[in-house]
């Protein structure tokens, strides 16, 4: 293809963008002169390089919006939402007719001539359409003749322009450059600003200094002005050039290998004594680094590039949806990888469309509600501790916590307990599940219920995380964290079972250091670790990738590490044998048989040239059964292990309080779970009291009455009571012990003080000062069975 | 028409791969093992920056383990966009064959090395099997004849029907 027409398409490319943008800016602001011709000037060089470039069919649809625009331009025209919906039309169109021309070099086959007739009847308004024109293009219009009447007496006034420099009318009121800008703004006068240009022209100085040394503009104003006119054209500061995306991505490549390189030198230079190679490596160290982040800058790009066609797809949802909705977008040149930006796209429409099809009310109801009739919708952007924040805000009605449960029941994701028990943050989480929307009605928008699981998925594919927050009525919160690149990330290098990992720094939280594997205690056969008083699931990397047999509890000779990870929201820990550094790794793909292996993102080459794995902590975390269906729910555990060699550990025990009275210590080795269950939900078989748990019949005791059967409490607390219960299981038979409140979790050696005096309680011991008595679980469970067995026995039942 | 082949030996016997899909010939360097991954990828390794899976060509043929004491050598190919290395006993000269000389493999051939040979080429005094290294390659689909399957295969129920069938 021709450079020339190569270059017509990007450069159109680029200003139809700019269009879409700017026309939605315009019916915001319809006296805006400026927008107005920068636009016209936009559609003017499409014209004029098409009749050059000989593509006649895009020339005659330019030249009819020029028309309509020129038009507008004089004020002989109001822009009314329909001249603008033509306009866009027109800038779809002849996108589409580039495209055409990319693909076959030749001037499309199609000549629009509806949408052209459209634009030419456009031109003369109806009656309508005339009562619209506001205040403001008139008086531009007034002022327009006076300014060319002042230009034609410059002209002819011999003093000031001894020497004719024929000075045009739009060269003086032109608003991108400075005279036209201090003129627009009514600063200058006209015919101080026509003596200095010519003065310019005469080589003396800069325009701005002119004026001032004339006295004819403050220099207050010449510096505002001229700022203004830097931030419009940033580019124009700067001398810019094209480069082709390949090549950037090959130079990203190399400074990649660069990297791994350096990472070797400075291993080396830890046993090499030449004095000389210590300052060289350091200088290379240095310039590699610069370098790095000098490249990784060419692949950085403004957020804008993506918001920028927000506005319209915001204006025409808007209207679809028959809404008003005002957009607001911060944080604009918020930069992101070249990458991330393309990946982020799908995501971004998602949740913007979203938020104007669900988010956002019609009208009436947000003034029914006593909200501003027009809904508010934010893009904000920022960086924040190495990663870029993006948040999507809308102030609309919020998500329906009532709904969203009813739906989640529906569906069987949750149960009708669990959702009574979940916190408002964990219910809205649900709706980032597969196939979830609680739109009534499924629109040409949204409402089909992908949207949100893909949002999520994109995101964590590139390594982010999304976070929502609502408030009914008050309107909902997206909050989206991602990495500023991909190519090279920071990571945390450990060893397991004799491999080294790399843990990509995203996702870690703190790395705890456990000597003698100390403090390590299990519920059943899960792992936790209690870290400030919250009880982290652990997985063993080593047995986890089948690195080495499970040990969880080893000999106790060994210090271990504790990388505390987080995926979905969803903290736990992963014990590996060694923590080696903090490292930035270059990541290359996994080749297509091992793609599918959930726990590693990629591999990367350290600095002795070795290869390593980067793991994926979600992935691992899906493995391992820590991120199940909904989040931060770890399963029961399920296998039953061989309990060996206790006596020589402390033994972890449970303290529940019980009748408000006694404590008593349940060993936590034979407690499965701890619930709550809400009152209502026990219900009662024979004699026995039962729930249903995980789809199957689940005794309950109330430990109160089986240890003081002498204080009988009033049956039947209030229904809505919810009562803590302890899940107990042995030799595959569970009891769920109902308990006043669970306190504590403690470490105790074993051995009992007192040996027990009734049944049911092996004994008592002083634990954390207060006596406690550790019950005889098996016990309970074999006379809770038998009492049953005897009542139905007695009433002649089975 | 002569084609080019690069020969190795396999267990004592020869093999060769089309010139075409052999990128280079590396002696043995260290592998990363790779947990999880069906036992046929021996590793990862770096060859000159990239990051490439080594495939044990002794298990993907379904053929006894190789004795400790020797060192496999590494023939890297390319076939459908993905670079593997190839872990062989042992690397042969590269020979030049005229097309007429090939036939079919044996019918009575039986094992996962039925669907990856050619054709076989009668050398004097021995037998070339010259490998499709497409199909090679292909791991994904269970009529290659792939004997085992890594965790997340097992936990899907296509392959384990497989997998019963001797």
């Amino acid at each position: 293809m021709d450079e020339i027409v190569k270059d017509f398409l990007i450069e159109s490319g680029e200003n139809l963008d700019r269009l879409d943008q700017e026309l939605v800016q315009l019916e915001g602001d319809p006296s805006s002169k400026e927008l107005l011709s920068s636009i016209f000037r936009t559609i003017h060089t499409i014209k004029g390089t098409c009749s050059f470039l000989g593509f006649v069919k895009l020339e005659k649809l330019s030249h009819a919006g020029e028309d309509l625009l020129a038009r507008l331009r004089d004020g002989e025209l109001a822009l009314t939402a329909e001249i603008t919906s033509g306009l866009l039309a027109m800038v779809d169109a002849i996108r589409l007719m580039l495209a055409a021309i990319k693909d076959t070099e030749q001037d499309s086959n199609q000549d629009y001539a509806p949408l052209i007739a459209r634009l030419a009847t456009l031109q003369n308004p109806t009656p309508a359409a005339n009562k619209t024109i506001t205040d403001a293009p008139v008086s531009d219009s007034a002022r327009a003749p006076r300014i060319s009447a002042d230009a034609e007496n410059e002209k002819s006034d011999p003093d000031s322009s001894p020497m004719p420099a024929p000075v045009l009318d739009e060269d003086l009121a032109d608003p991108s450059k400075l005279g036209g800008l201090l003129l627009q703004r009514g600063l200058v006068t006209r015919e101080d600003l026509a003596q200095a240009l010519h003065q310019q022209e005469m080589g003396r100085k800069r325009l701005g200094d002119i004026l001032i040394a004339q006295g004819a503009a403050h220099p207050e104003d010449v510096l505002e002005a001229q700022r203004a006119l830097e931030a419009r054209n940033p580019e124009a500061a700067v001398e810019t050039i094209r480069v082709g995306v390949n090549l950037l991505d090959r130079l990203m490549n190399l400074v990649g290998e660069l990297v791994l390189a350096r990472n070797h030198l400075l291993q080396i230079r830890k046993r090499v004594q030449n004095p000389d190679f210590l300052p060289i490596s350091q200088h290379i160290n240095l310039i590699t680094t610069e370098l790095q982040g000098e490249v990784m800058k060419t692949r950085m790009q403004p957020i804008s590039n993506l918001w920028n066609k927000f506005p319209r797809t915001v204006r025409d949802l808007a209207r679809n949806c028959g809404k008003d909705i005002r957009l607001e977008m911060e944080g604009q040149d918020t930069e992101l990888d070249r990458t991330i930006v393309e990946n982020m796209k799908d995501p971004m429409t998602h949740l913007v469309r979203n938020a104007i099809d669900h988010g956002i009310e019609p009208a009436e109801e947000r003034k029914q509600a006593g909200k501003e009739s027009a809904g508010l919708l934010k893009l904000r952007a920022f960086h924040q501790g190495g990663h870029v924040n993006i948040e999507v805000i809308d102030d609309g009605a919020g998500l329906n916590r009532k709904r969203i449960c009813e739906k989640a029941i529906e569906r069987r994701l949750i149960t009708f307990q669990q959702a009574e028990q979940m916190a408002d943050a964990d219910i809205f989480n649900l709706i980032f599940l597969p196939g979830f929307s609680t739109a009534q009605t499924v629109t040409n928008v949204s409402g089909r219920g992908v949207g949100m699981d893909v949002v999520k998925t994109q995101v964590e594919k590139i390594g982010g995380t999304v976070d929502l927050q609502s408030i009914e009525g008050r309107g909902t919160t997206i909050k989206i964290k991602i990495p500023l690149t991909l190519a090279i990330i920071p990571a945390l290098l450990v060893k397991s079972g004799g491999e080294r990992f790399a843990i990509p720094q995203v996702s870690l939280l703190e790395v705890v250091r456990l000597e003698n594997r100390l403090g390590i205690e299990r519920v059943h056969n899960a792992p936790v670790y209690r870290l400030r008083g919250r009880l982290l699931p652990l997985l063993d990397l080593s047995s986890e990738l089948g690195l080495a047999p499970t040990r969880v509890f080893p000999s106790s000779d060994s210090a271990s590490n504790l990388v505390v990870v987080q995926a979905h929201g969803c903290a736990f820990g992963i014990l590996v044998d060694e923590i080696l550094d903090s490292e930035e790794i270059v990541v290359k793909p996994l080749g297509p048989h091992l793609k599918r292996i959930v726990a590693y993102s990629g591999a990367t080459i350290f600095g002795d040239g070795r290869v390593a794995l980067i793991l994926d902590i979600v992935g691992l975390a899906q493995n391992a059964g820590i991120v199940s269906q909904y989040g931060s729910e770890s399963p029961p555990a399920e296998t039953h292990q061989t309990q060996a060699n206790s006596n020589e550990h402390p033994e972890s025990l449970l303290i529940v309080e019980c009748d408000g009275r006694g404590r008593i210590a349940i060993p936590l080795s034979l407690v499965t779970r701890l619930e709550e269950l809400p009152a209502s939900s026990i219900e009662s078989a024979g004699p026995l009291e039962v729930t249903q748990y995980h789809g199957e019949v689940l005794p309950l005791m109330r430990l109160s009455q089986v240890l003081y059967p002498a204080n009988r409490q009033p049956e039947n607390p209030a229904r809505d009571r919810i009562l803590p219960v302890v899940v107990c299981s042995e030799s595959g038979r569970s009891v769920g012990l109902i308990v006043d409140r669970i306190v504590d979790i403690v470490e105790h050696p074993q051995g009992l003080e007192t040996p027990g005096q009734r049944p049911g309680v092996l004994g008592s011991s002083i634990i954390e000062s207060r006596i406690t008595e550790l019950i005889d679980i098996p016990f309970l469970m074999r006379q809770g069975i038998y009492a049953a067995g005897n009542a139905r026995a007695a009433r002649g039942g089975v | 028409m002569a084609q080019q082949f690069c020969t190795f030996f396999l267990d004592g016997q020869f093999f060769g791969a089309p010139a075409d899909n052999v990128q280079e010939v590396i002696q043995f360097q260290p592998i990363t093992r790779v947990p999880l991954a069906r036992p046929v990828i021996a590793g990862l390794m770096n060859v000159r920056g990239q990051i490439v899976s080594v495939l044990d060509l002794r298990r993907r043929l379904g053929m006894p383990e190789r004795s400790y004491c020797s060192l496999p050598v590494n023939v890297v190919v390319h076939a459908r966009d993905s670079v593997v290395s190839l872990l062989v006993d042992e690397i042969g000269d590269v020979i030049e064959l005229p097309e007429d000389t090939f036939e079919s493999p044996p019918a009575t051939l039986h094992g996962p090395i039925r669907d990856v040979l050619r054709r076989i080429y009668k050398l004097p005094g021995r037998l070339l099997l010259v490998l499709d290294i497409d199909r090679l390659l292909n791991l994904e689909n269970p009529a290659t004849g792939a004997s085992d399957f890594d965790r997340e295969d097992s936990s899907c129920s296509p392959p384990e029907v497989v997998r019963r069938v001797p």
